[in-house]
């Protein structure tokens, strides 16, 4: 690891104009995915911003009726809250099928967000990979790629988004909050948050350089039944080869998201007219225009049963 | 004599003291926000930046100044020589590292020590003496939940505080239903336990010591 000096942020708002001005600073909440990468050398952050002692642990009401997420509350706490549970059971399912225990009590819901792919080439400082050296290329292409994305990739990158949490936050139409270095603060639709690879893998998010996100919100409950269904290579403890939030009403109309599938949370709004139609027919429009690979290819198929077994289950 | 271990120790010390004679002589390694470094003084940064914590382990307050690279596990096991917790992985990936930091089980390998001001930290060797055991270790030994003993640190520790979720109604990825209380039966107690990897593959025995300590056949 790197030598890095260390601060403990003291407000919002001095944290962000702090990791503004201060060359080489980050961020650090959980660090459960930062201190991985940092480890490796992967990232060299030469001054870290410990912002565990801002007040943003808390779930609040909104007065539209929603929830109110601090950046800090930890994946365990959002998970087990009795609104989520009750009102965005998508979300309680998502976190707990997500890392281990011990990880989601560290784990915030902003560090969850912004956590980095695992592409194993981004990992390996050896190989070219256009997300960790730009311009060097992409060992993925051509290379092992059974966990890489199917849809919304680019010739630099066909990396997935790992997290669990963002693809449920997805469904649910949630807002990122955040204040940045020199102006007011600004809202995010998640929708809009995390980047397509395009030509640059290496710019994942909206956030410019600094901005701290301070929450995320959800809107008021939709109803519906809730379901997070994750496929992976073992019963816990794995990140998702794919998986389906979904949130389906009596009438079978609903909303989808994908994870493991691409760049960033998947879900295409128009496909979704086509849920009554059942599994095949959703599939076919949100993963219209699919380019997997050899070795990934798999991934159709297993979309399509997977949101199959979610809306057999939604049945019940 | 001096054993191997001893000088082991007394060569981190002097590595440990020059170190920190050197980064807090050369610049201010430890900032805060009151003092908040600009880009100058980042690029001037000392090869090793140092910083104090305090926190409470085990029912003590230690003191440490450590580089700030120093996991929370590297200062368990190598500034206050509590080596029962282990260093499996260093990633997040086997639990061997579990400690349990304001009654929640962590892995100390993926955090920072000076993180945790202020923290109360119980480790392995809080948990009970070989005289009077804690049950949850009484039970790994009655059920010879382990054989190598290496991941049983982090087994215990977690098993400890999984008992607790279960208290708290914290719902995991098996919880038929999320909005009732969960219940320990096997399969949630191996999905809760999951964070925890065995070579040996004890598991069976140590589902059985959390199930007795849990009071339900496991
Ligand atoms: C072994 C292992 C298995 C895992 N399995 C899964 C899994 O199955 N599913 C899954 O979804 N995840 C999984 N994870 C990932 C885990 O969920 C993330 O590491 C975690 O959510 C990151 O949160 P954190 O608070 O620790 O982030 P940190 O590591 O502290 O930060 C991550 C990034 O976010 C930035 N950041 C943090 N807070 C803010 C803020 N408020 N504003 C702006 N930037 C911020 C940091 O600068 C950093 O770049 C796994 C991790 C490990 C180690
Ligand atoms: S897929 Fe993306 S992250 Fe992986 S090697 Fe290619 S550029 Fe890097
Ligand atoms: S050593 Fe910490 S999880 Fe493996
Ligand atoms: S007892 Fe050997 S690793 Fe678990």
């Amino acid at each position: 690891m790197k030598s890095f000096t260390y601060e403990r942020a003291r407000s919002p708002a001095e944290a962000a104009a702090t990791a503004a001005r201060t060359e080489g600073a980050r961020f650090i909440a959980g660090g459960t995915n930062l201190l991985d990468l940092m480890k490796l050398e992967i990232e060299t952050p030469a001054h870290l911003i410990d912002v565990n002692g801002l007040s943003l642990d808390k779930i609040e009401s909104t007065p539209e009726g929603g929830l109110r997420i601090g950046a800090l509350v930890r994946n365990t706490d959002l998970a087990a809250d009795p609104r989520v549970r009750r009102d965005y059971g998508v979300l309680s399912r998502a976190l707990v099928a997500g890392a281990s225990g011990q990880l989601r009590n560290k784990a915030t819901t902003a560090g969850n967000l912004l956590q980095r792919t695992r592409c194993p080439y981004f990992y390996d400082t050896n190989q070219p990979c256009n997300k960790r050296r730009p311009g060097s290329g992409c060992a993925a292409v051509g290379g092992f790629s059974r966990q890489h994305a199917v849809v919304g990739a680019s010739e630099a990158c066909i990396a997935t988004h790992p997290s669990d949490m963002a693809v449920a936050m997805r469904v649910l139409d949630a807002t990122v909050e955040t204040v940045r270095p020199d102006g007011p603060a600004r809202t995010i639709p998640i929708a809009d948050f995390h980047h397509l690879p395009g030509n640059t893998p290496d710019v994942e998010t909206a956030l410019s350089p600094g901005e701290l996100i301070t929450a995320v919100t959800l809107p008021k409950p939709v109803g519906g039944t809730h379901i997070y269904r994750k496929v992976r290579d073992r019963a816990s403890y794995a990140f998702a080869l794919v998986s389906v939030a979904a949130i389906v009403q009596r009438d079978g109309t609903g909303r989808v998201a994908l994870g493991g599938v691409a760049h960033k949370p998947w879900r295409i709004e128009s496909a979704e007219t086509q849920l009554p139609r059942g599994a095949k027919a959703v599939t076919a429009q949100l993963l219209s225009g699919a380019k997997p690979t050899r070795e990934n290819a798999f991934k159709l198929p297993l979309v399509e049963r997977t949101l199959g077994a979610a809306l057999a289950e939604a049945k019940g | 004599m001096q054993g191997p271990s001893d000088f082991e120790l007394s060569r981190r010390k002097l590595l440990l003291g020059t170190a920190a004679s050197v980064a807090f002589g050369a610049a201010p390694g430890i900032a805060d926000a009151q003092t908040p470094a600009g880009p100058a003084q980042a690029a001037t940064a000392p090869a090793i930046s140092m910083s104090k914590v305090s926190f409470n382990v085990n029912g003590r307050v230690r003191e440490l100044a450590l580089d700030t690279r120093t996991t929370l596990l590297d200062a368990l096991r190598e500034h206050l020589h509590l080596t029962g917790s282990k260093k499996g992985c260093d990633h997040g990936q086997c639990g061997a590292c579990t400690v349990i930091v304001g009654g929640r089980r962590i892995n100390s390998c993926l955090t920072l020590a000076v993180m945790h001001e202020g923290d109360e930290i119980r480790t392995i060797e809080g948990l009970g003496t070989p005289e009077n055991l804690h049950p949850m270790q009484a039970a790994f030994v009655k059920h010879d939940g382990y054989q190598c003993g290496y991941c049983t640190p982090g087994q215990i520790c977690s098993a400890v505080a999984v008992l607790d979720e279960v208290e708290a109604g914290i719902p995991s990825h098996v919880s038929a239903d999320l909005n009732a209380p969960p219940q320990l039966t096997n399969a949630e107690l191996r999905e809760r336990m999951s964070g925890n990897i065995c070579r040996c593959g004890a598991y069976s025995n140590i589902a059985e010591a959390i199930s007795e300590v849990a009071g339900r056949p496991a």
